[in-house]
Order: C-alpha cells, then sequence, then structure tokens
C-alpha cells in the first residue's frame, strides 16, 4: 500500500547495496551512508560515489563558471554583501556588446563571460562524457547519455552556435535569473513573435507531452502497485495481473494502452524531442527565418484578425513629420 | 493522529500554499476589451489602485471675445503673443501663473514676479522668462503641429507643470557606469526600477526621447537581412515599451495587438497616436528645451547631474492617465495656446530671440545640442553620439 502515497513508506535496513562488479570500476569507493529523511523520497542509501578524472574535472570547471559569475554579480553592486542578496534576481554576468562581433573583448566588457561559458560548457561535456562512460562500464545502454545530450544541444545553440552563426556573442543568452527571461522576450518579439516558430511548436507539444505521459505511467503504476505493478519491465515478457488491469484500464477509457515497454520509449522521446525541436527552432531565428509570424503569414496558418485602419505614419500621409 | 486526520492536516497545509503567490492584487478589477476575442487584448484596472487623473483649475475669467485693442498696441516688444487681445493676453498671463508659479514661492517672485521685473516687465533679465517663451512656442508648436498625438484636446502648462516651476515628471542623462571595470557596472540594466517595471531590462528608455534612436526592432522581411536592430536592441526597445506603458498606466494590447507586434494592420489606432507622441516629445527635448542649457542656471535644480536640462517623456504629461488629466480640454479658455504667433512665420530660424539658434541639421538632436557652447554640452553630445554608435553596429 505504500506505493499509493507520495513518500516512501517501507524502508528496508541491512547491508548497503554495493552493486555489480563493472568493466572499469574498479577499486571504487565503498563508502555508504544511509538517511532515514532522504529514504522518505528516494533510496535511503547515498554512495557509493564514482567521481574518477571525469567528474572531478567537471566539477572543477563547474565550480570555476559559477565563481566567475556570481564574483561578477557581486562585483557589479560594489561588494556589497546586502545588495548582492536583494538583487540577486536582476544580476547578471552579460555577453560581449555587438560591435566585438567574434573577437575576444576585454575582461570587463564580455570577456568574463566568455570565460565563464567556456568553463560552464567544458564542465557539461565532460559530465556528458562521465555519464555515457559509467553507462558501459555497468554493461547499460547508452540512454541517459543521449537524453543529455538533447538538452546540451539546445544549451549549446542558445550560447554558442546561434551566436557564432550570426557573427556575434552579442546574440548569446546572459548569465542571470531574471536577464535570461527578458533575453527569451526580447528574442521572441525581435523574431516575430515566436509562438509562430513551428519548431517551438513542436517543442511545446513535446514539453507538454512529457508532463502528461508522466502523469499518466506514474499514476498507472502506482494505481497497480497492490499487484505488484512496479515490477513493470518484468511484466513486459512475465504480463501478471497488474499489467492486464493497467492496460484494460486504458482500453476502457481511452480505447488504447501503451505495452510495458513502449510507455518508456514514448517518454524518453518526449523529453528528447523537446530540446531538440526546440534547439532547432531557436538556431533558425536570425539565421533563416527573421520573422516567424511573416513566415506563418507565408504559409497559410497565422489567424487573421480584422484590420483596424491603422497604418504605418512612415508609409503613408502621416510620413509628413 | 489516525491515517485520515493526517491526509486531512496535508491537504489543509496544501491548501494554504497559493498564499505564497506573492504579487497578486487583490481587489476588484475592471476589465475592457479592446480588440478582437482571444487575442487578450484588454485592459485590467485595480479599482482599489485606480488613480484620480486630477481636475485643472478653472480659467482665471472666461473670454467674452477675442476681439479688441490688440497686446502688441500696448506692450510693443511681444514676441509670442502680441496678435491677441489685450485682454486675452491679460487672461493667459493670470492663467499661466496659476498653472505654473509654486504657491510657496518666495515673496519676491510671488505671482508675475516670478518671470517678470515689476520694474520692467519687458526685462529678460530673469531666466524663468526667457524660459517662458520658448515653453509658449513649444505649447503652440504642439497643439497646431502635433494633432496626430494631441488631438483637438491639446495641452496647456498645466499639462505638465501642475502648479509647479518644475514638472515633477522630468528626466535628464545620468553618467555613464564606467565601462572598464566591472565594479559598480550593470550595463545600464539588471536593477530593479520602475521606469523598465521592476524588469532587469535596460533602465535608461529616456535616451530615445532626444535624437533618432530606432525603435524598430522586429525583422521586417520574412528572411534576414532587413533589419540592423541586434537581440540587445530589442531589449531596449522592450525597455522603452515597458516605460511608456507604465506612464500611461495601460499595458501593450493598449497599442499592440500581440499576435504581431510590429505589424500596423491589426494594431488599434492609438499605436499611431503614440508614434507620433514620441516624435513630438523628441522635437519638444530638441528643439525647446536643450536649447536652454545655457539659459537656466546652475544650482537650483534646473539641471540634471550631466548639466542637461530637465526634459519630457510621456509621463510628464500623461502621468497614468491613457489621456492626461482625462482627456480635458483647457484650449477653449485658453484659445492662444492653440495657434501659431507671429513669431513662427516671422522667422525659418524660430528661437533667435533665446539663447542660441536651433541648427535643424539631417543629424537632428546633434546639431541643436551643438549650438549650446557651455562645457557641459560637449558630455550630451558624446552620449547622444554613443548611443548612435552603438545602434549602428550592425549585428551578425
Amino acid at each position: 500500500m505504500g506505493y499509493q502515497n507520495i513518500f516512501t513508506q517501507v524502508q528496508l535496513a541491512g547491508p548497503p547495496e554495493m552493486g555489480p562488479p563493472a568493466k572499469d570500476s574498479d577499486p571504487r569507493g565503498t563508502s555508504t551512508v544511509q538517511n532515514y529523511w532522504l529514504g522518505k523520497i528516494l533510496n535511503a542509501q547515498i554512495g557509493p560515489i564514482y567521481l574518477g578524472p571525469l567528474g572531478v574535472a567537471s566539477l572543477i570547471c563547474g565550480f570555476l563558471a559559477f565563481e566567475i559569475i556570481g564574483l561578477n554579480m557581486w562585483a557589479s553592486v560594489g561588494w556589497d554583501p546586502v545588495q548582492f542578496v536583494r538583487q540577486l534576481f536582476w544580476l547578471a554576468l552579460e555577453p560581449p556588446s555587438a560591435e566585438y562581433g567574434l573577437s575576444i573583448p576585454p575582461l570587463a566588457k564580455g570577456g568574463w563571460w566568455l570565460i565563464a561559458g567556456f568553463f560552464l560548457t567544458t564542465a557539461i561535456l565532460l559530465w556528458w562524457l562521465r555519464t555515457y562512460r559509467r553507462a558501459v562500464a555497468l554493461g547499460m545502454g547508452t540512454h541517459v547519455a543521449w537524453a543529455f545530450a538533447s538538452a546540451i544541444f539546445l544549451y549549446l545553440v542558445l550560447g554558442f552556435i546561434r551566436p557564432v552563426l550570426m557573427g556575434s556573442w552579442s546574440e548569446a543568452v546572459p548569465f542571470g535569473i531574471f536577464p535570461h527571461l527578458d533575453w527569451t522576450a526580447a528574442f521572441s518579439i525581435r523574431y516575430g513573435n515566436l509562438f509562430y516558430n513551428p519548431f517551438h511548436a513542436l517543442s511545446i507539444v513535446f514539453l507538454y507531452g512529457s508532463t502528461l505521459l508522466f502523469a499518466m505511467h506514474g499514476a498507472t503504476i502506482l494505481a497497480v502497485g497492490r499487484y505488484g505493478g512496479e515490477r513493470e519491465l518484468e511484466q513486459i515478457t512475465d504480463r501478471g495481473t497488474a499489467s492486464e488491469r493497467a492496460a484494460l484500464f486504458w482500453r476502457w477509457t481511452m480505447g488504447f494502452n501503451a505495452s510495458m515497454e513502449s510507455i518508456h520509449r514514448w517518454a524518453w522521446w518526449f523529453a528528447v524531442l523537446t530540446t531538440l525541436t526546440g534547439g532547432i527552432g531557436i538556431l533558425l531565428s536570425g539565421t533563416v527565418v527573421d520573422n516567424w509570424y511573416l513566415f506563418a503569414q507565408e504559409h497559410g496558418y497565422a489567424p487573421m484578425y480584422p484590420a483596424t485602419g491603422a497604418v504605418d505614419p512612415l508609409s503613408g500621409a502621416g510620413a509628413a513629420q | 493522529m489516525t491515517r485520515e486526520a493526517r491526509r486531512r492536516a496535508a491537504i489543509a497545509a496544501s491548501a494554504t500554499l497559493p498564499l505564497l503567490l506573492a504579487g497578486c492584487e487583490l481587489g476588484p478589477k475592471e476589465t475592457t476589451q479592446y480588440g478582437p476575442r482571444g487575442a487578450a487584448m484588454e485592459q485590467v484596472v485595480n479599482l482599489n489602485l485606480k488613480q484620480d487623473p486630477g481636475v485643472p483649475p478653472p480659467s482665471a475669467y472666461q473670454l467674452d471675445t477675442r476681439e479688441g485693442q490688440r497686446a502688441r498696441e500696448i506692450y510693443p516688444e511681444l514676441k509670442v503673443l502680441g496678435d491677441i487681445s489685450v485682454e486675452e493676453f491679460g487672461l493667459l498671463m493670470a492663467n499661466i501663473t496659476a498653472w505654473v508659479v509654486p504657491a510657496d514661492a518666495a515673496p519676491s517672485e510671488q505671482g508675475c514676479n516670478y518671470c517678470h521685473n515689476p520694474e520692467n516687465m519687458a526685462s529678460y533679465e530673469k531666466y524663468t522668462k526667457t524660459v517662458a517663451l520658448s515653453m509658449l512656442k513649444m505649447t503652440q508648436n504642439i497643439n497646431v503641429n502635433w494633432q496626430q498625438h494631441v488631438k483637438q484636446t491639446g495641452v496647456t502648462c498645466y499639462t505638465c507643470h501642475r502648479g509647479n516651476a518644475v514638472p515633477q515628471y522630468n528626466w535628464s542623462f545620468k553618467p555613464d557606469e564606467d565601462q572598464t571595470t566591472i565594479l559598480g557596472n550593470k550595463q545600464g540594466q539588471n536593477t530593479p526600477v520602475q521606469a523598465v517595471g521592476w524588469s532587469s531590462l535596460p533602465n535608461d528608455p529616456n535616451s530615445y526621447f532626444l535624437g533618432d534612436r530606432e525603435i524598430k526592432v522586429v525583422g521586417r522581411a520574412l528572411h534576414p537581412g532587413s533589419t540592423p536592430n541586434d537581440l540587445k536592441g530589442a531589449e531596449h526597445t522592450y525597455g522603452l515599451m515597458m516605460r511608456i506603458s507604465g506612464a500611461l498606466g495601460v499595458n501593450c494590447t493598449f497599442c499592440h495587438n500581440a499576435q504581431s507586434f510590429q505589424d500596423w494592420d491589426i494594431s488599434r489606432l492609438q499605436k499611431q497616436t503614440a508614434w507620433h507622441g514620441i516624435r513630438m516629445v523628441r522635437e519638444a527635448n530638441a528643439d525647446y528645451i536643450q536649447p536652454l542649457q545655457t539659459t537656466f542656471p546652475a544650482n537650483m535644480g534646473r539641471l540634471g547631474p550631466m548639466g542637461d536640462p530637465l526634459k519630457v517623456n510621456c509621463q510628464t504629461c500623461h502621468q497614468a492617465q491613457s489621456k492626461p488629466l482625462g482627456g480635458i480640454s483647457m484650449l477653449a479658455d485658453n484659445p492662444a495656446l492653440a495657434e501659431l504667433g507671429a513669431w513662427h512665420s516671422a522667422a525659418s530660424a524660430p528661437d533667435a530671440v533665446i539663447a542660441g539658434g536651433i541648427v535643424r541639421t539631417a543629424d537632428g538632436i546633434a546639431g541643436a545640442v551643438a549650438v549650446v557652447p557651455a562645457a557641459t554640452a560637449s558630455a550630451v553630445v558624446e552620449k547622444v553620439q554613443a548611443v548612435r554608435a552603438s545602434l549602428a553596429t550592425p549585428a551578425g
């Protein structure tokens, strides 16, 4: 019955689970910790952790990027700790201005942004390599690494690939909470309303679709937990009553159902395609399409509203002034 | 605690979560639809926060006729208002005194004496008279040549001044942050300020109100190459739009259909009005206020930190109303403000009487500022040129 609750109600206590032998992970760390409260929402066991050279290098690069961004923000309020906290959501490390193109500007004029971006990107790529290599070491598939790569693609489009294609670092996103949100809104306006970008639309479909699939699948498995439904992968081949009931439920209510295997492929692809299509949409803005509203008109999918009679003052009689 | 009681407690606790949504404004709202359904073209007003547009003071008295002896026959030195009747001239002087001279002026500066030397009313020894002359010309010019913005309602001194010698809402250039260091340098943005709606957008939108800085940012054609403005330019324009929105107490869809901010066909007519308003403000600042830089005394709060005069923007008149003063026109009682005086037809260089002349060049404001010889003027010129240079840099 514990599976019908938000929090895990049954915790097993025993010798730590050390996992199976793996190809290149010996000697591995052996220290583990049991935490009762962590066990309420996750597995109670922390560790063993495998950091390795990639993990250490990634953390160092990530720390450097974090520090450069944070110290630039703190410097922008004159090292005032109170203002740093109060204005934190507004503060930013801004990319260089357009005059520098793709050259390397002075530190104070965007140089720090380039350095922070370099270290953050390095940290992320090293971490990706680590997810790939650990999966291989355990004899697993590399699905996690490729899903992560899809998110990294969007990140690289925003901060590197598109700015390079546009010929200016100034096209990239600032580091900062509100500043990156304002950048996003300005991006949509600059390119004529991003809602008319078909790839943006696809990205939203996959994003919302991901949450829908997640809710349906999570709910289904929890609902048949009393029949052992959480052993879902075994039930791909050895269909038990939990699987039968779950399948029948969806056939009753919507006419068809995913299989115990395919639901996970659906979820994986929806998540991966969210950032993949989103990245394509960003990549095409300004490089191929400059105004998505005009693009939608060209292709006949922008709703038409009645003309108000307003005219561009520069185009007609009003141009006199 | 029983299982059921625990569940109820959890539900009760989570029911309080919406209270964490700070920024929600409680209270009755009034919603007005201004465009097609489904386009969010509506204005929502929180009735508890609705601002009173204010009531203009009554005219000192009513004019029965505009006929009679011309003011110039009594006051031959009049430069702007010589063509109206003596009676109308006196009325206008009385009204201007009520609109502009502060109630707490020093005894020697009360009433007429705020601008005039009572011993010699024709004298320009008080700088306020020189300023007033330029402001009269500005008001006439707005009411006659900018009806695409002010319509027949027009403006008077009171629209901006509201009983203050210096209009309450004004702007001047701010000193630049030191761009050679990151210390204390926020690149003109990333600060919670009211002017840009508490966003982190570039927060000195006033630079759009002097000169000809490009506002349009949206791509004008389907494919790239039509628009010089880059993404940072888009953020600057966004800041300007927030400034206008706050000054008028309206949201984006008062002018725009958010389907396409740039498309004139589906925009409300208010977008045209605003377009002319921005140009009107630019002309007021460039031709009538900026040239007074050497006229205003230093150290009296008449000049900004960069030494340039305090200038106007949308808020100076609008004061959170889409129509200043709720749309009440004061021109019927003050018809002289709704026509161009003899000064306009007499000279193509209209401000020959005040400090310096306006030099209208293809470069616009830079020419107008350049005639001001003060050392501080060069700083303003540099600022304007820097703004223009940053915009001239082609994107990508």
